[in-house]
């Protein structure tokens, strides 16, 4: 089959809505677009009842006991601040300290920033070069003043997956309450609220090839029944967790994108990491210098990143322009800095920079991954050929040893 | 971000990559940057006896941007004498390569790696008078 160009390798950021999802939407726009709030009519009955499929197969998905601890919000940015702030403001009297970790998302590291400001104590945990977060430093952050863990499922950058089940032992022995940004993880990898004793977790529809627009935040309510202040004032929708009106269509959508990770996510997942093994496998063949980045054992199937040392990481996105991948270098951020989660690895600046993420999808295909693994071997030769670094490098010099004037 | 057709365009086809050889007395060589900041640059300038540089190379690790800077300046060097190719600015690349804000640092650079090549060769220079007296 031919390679259609351009390949979208960047399923971390979002996916494409799968089909079958649209399909599924599409009469909830026309036809059946009823408000789900209204009680006295047709309309908003259809409309309900599809919301309340949807939210039967999220809490599913998850190993929620019950549908009705799905608590739809605009996306995870949304899901997390309520969680944070609802928790933080709900249980102020108890304590006012935050364990997170410092590879979070910024949803959830800003919100703790502001949190700060207002009087909250927060700890960012470090992690290990592995990309994972240690319950041992998580049972030894805690206080009696701590009112709420955070931790992340699967980190959007490097992919790891972070020991939730070891930490939620320790946070409900304590009775503390529990919440993960699940986001990256959910239908990818493990994830299950009662076994794992979390108490508060972040969803979201897009990066399981549903729409854009639409997240939700389970909270648990029994053993224990957690209280969360609302962030959003109205009509008290979602049992007055967050007013207003439901996105019926990407409701909808969502639960349909988990149905199918529920029907297919095994075997997809196998596949995803067969074809990141073999980009892997192809990369470190052919190229020296070659680093990844993050835990490999303990990793989402479709993410792969790597560092390909001496060669910038923007320079080589716009030298496989036609492939759309992401990258930790800071010229490709706002801030100029280089990517915090690389730099909490340990991982140097300069390899910090050289990082490009590959996130592997549902629809890349064994063509795709053939097609970019011999583009971006070319272009990482090309870029070495005309980088300084690459050349001392092979001439036996020291990099560390030579004195740069940092500018 | 978008970038403009000229850096593309030399970020794609960039002029004058290569080395020459650094203990060649009429050779000045640059290198500037860092790479924990993500650029390094060098730049080298053959100068013939007439001061007119007669050949200049790069090597750049570091954005598109910052490639198509140093490309830049190397295709501007050569043929100036080194007084003139002192007087060029980071505002004109930044001109010429419609560079956006948060790039200004890149042409910075190549800037920097011009006269950091010229004061390597007029020091080259001045060693070889020293040491012939």
């Amino acid at each position: 089959m031919a390679i259609q160009l351009p390949i979208f390798m960047d399923n971390h950021s979002t996916t494409p809505l799968d089909p079958r999802v649209l399909d599924a939407m599409l009469p909830y726009f026309t036809q059946k677009f009823g408000n789900a709030a209204s009680r006295s009519h047709s309309f908003g009955w259809t409309a309900e009842e599809a919301v309340d499929v949807a939210r039967e197969r999220i809490a599913k998905i998850i190993g929620a006991q019950s549908e009705k601890e799905i608590v739809f919000t605009s996306g995870a940015s949304e899901s997390d601040n309520l969680a944070i702030k609802g928790v933080a403001e709900f249980y102020k009297d108890k304590g006012n300290h935050i364990i997170t970790t410092q590879i979070e998302h910024k949803a959830i590291l800003d919100t703790c920033k502001r949190l700060e400001k207002e009087g909250f104590e927060v700890t960012y945990l470090g992690v290990g070069k592995d990309g994972l977060v240690s319950p041992d430093d998580v049972k030894a952050a805690m206080t009696d003043k701590t009112i709420l863990v955070s931790v992340m499922l699967a980190n959007n950058e490097i992919g790891t997956v972070q020991p939730l089940e070891a930490i939620g032992k320790l946070t409900r022995e304590r009775g503390i309450l529990f919440h993960s940004d699940a986001v990256q993880g959910i239908g990818k990898v493990e994830f299950d609220v009662q076994k794992m004793n979390i108490d508060l977790a972040s969803l979201t529809a897009h990066k399981i090839y549903g729409p854009k627009g639409v997240g939700a935040l389970y909270v648990r309510r029994s053993k224990p029944r957690v209280r969360i202040v609302a962030q959003m004032d109205g009509g008290g929708h979602e049992r007055g967790m967050r007013s207003g009106t439901l996105n019926v269509p990407g409701i909808v959508g969502f639960g349909v994108a988990c149905q199918i990770m529920m029907d297919e996510g095994k075997a997809e997942n196998v596949r995803l990491e067969g074809l990141r093994e073999r980009l892997l496998g192809k990369l470190k063949g052919a190229l020296d210098e070659v680093y990844l980045n993050g835990s490999h054992e303990h990793r989402l199937p479709g993410n792969l990143n790597v560092s390909f040392n001496f060669v910038e990481g923007e320079a080589m996105m716009m030298a496989i322009k036609d492939v759309a991948v992401s990258s930790g270098s800071a010229c490709t951020s706002s801030s100029l800095e280089p990517s915090y989660v690389l730099r909490a690895l340990g991982v140097g600046d300069e390899l910090a920079h050289s990082s490009i993420r590959f996130g592997i999808g549902r629809f890349n295909t064994e063509e795709e991954i053939d097609y970019v693994a011999e583009l971006v071997i070319a272009k990482v030769k090309h870029l070495r050929d005309m980088s300084p670094l690459y050349e001392m490098h092979k001439e036996g010099i020291d990099l560390k040893s030579v004195h740069w004037a940092a500018h | 971000m978008a970038y403009s057709e000229k850096v593309i365009d030399h970020a794609e086809n960039p002029r004058n990559v290569g080395t020459l050889d650094k203990e060649d007395p009429n050779v000045g060589t640059g290198l500037v940057g860092a790479p924990a900041c993500g650029d390094v640059m060098r730049l080298q300038i053959r100068v013939n006896e007439k001061g007119v540089i007669e050949d200049a190379k790069f090597k750049t690790f570091g954005c598109g941007s910052a490639i198509a800077s140093s490309s830049l300046a190397t295709e501007w060097i050569k043929g100036k004498t080194v007084d003139d190719a002192e007087t060029i600015k980071n505002s004109d690349i930044v001109t010429e390569l419609n560079l956006p804000p948060v790039k200004i640092h890149c042409s910075v650079l190549a800037e920097d790696a011009i006269k950091s090549a010229i004061a390597d060769y007029r020091k080259k220079q001045a060693d070889r008078r020293a040491a012939a007296k």
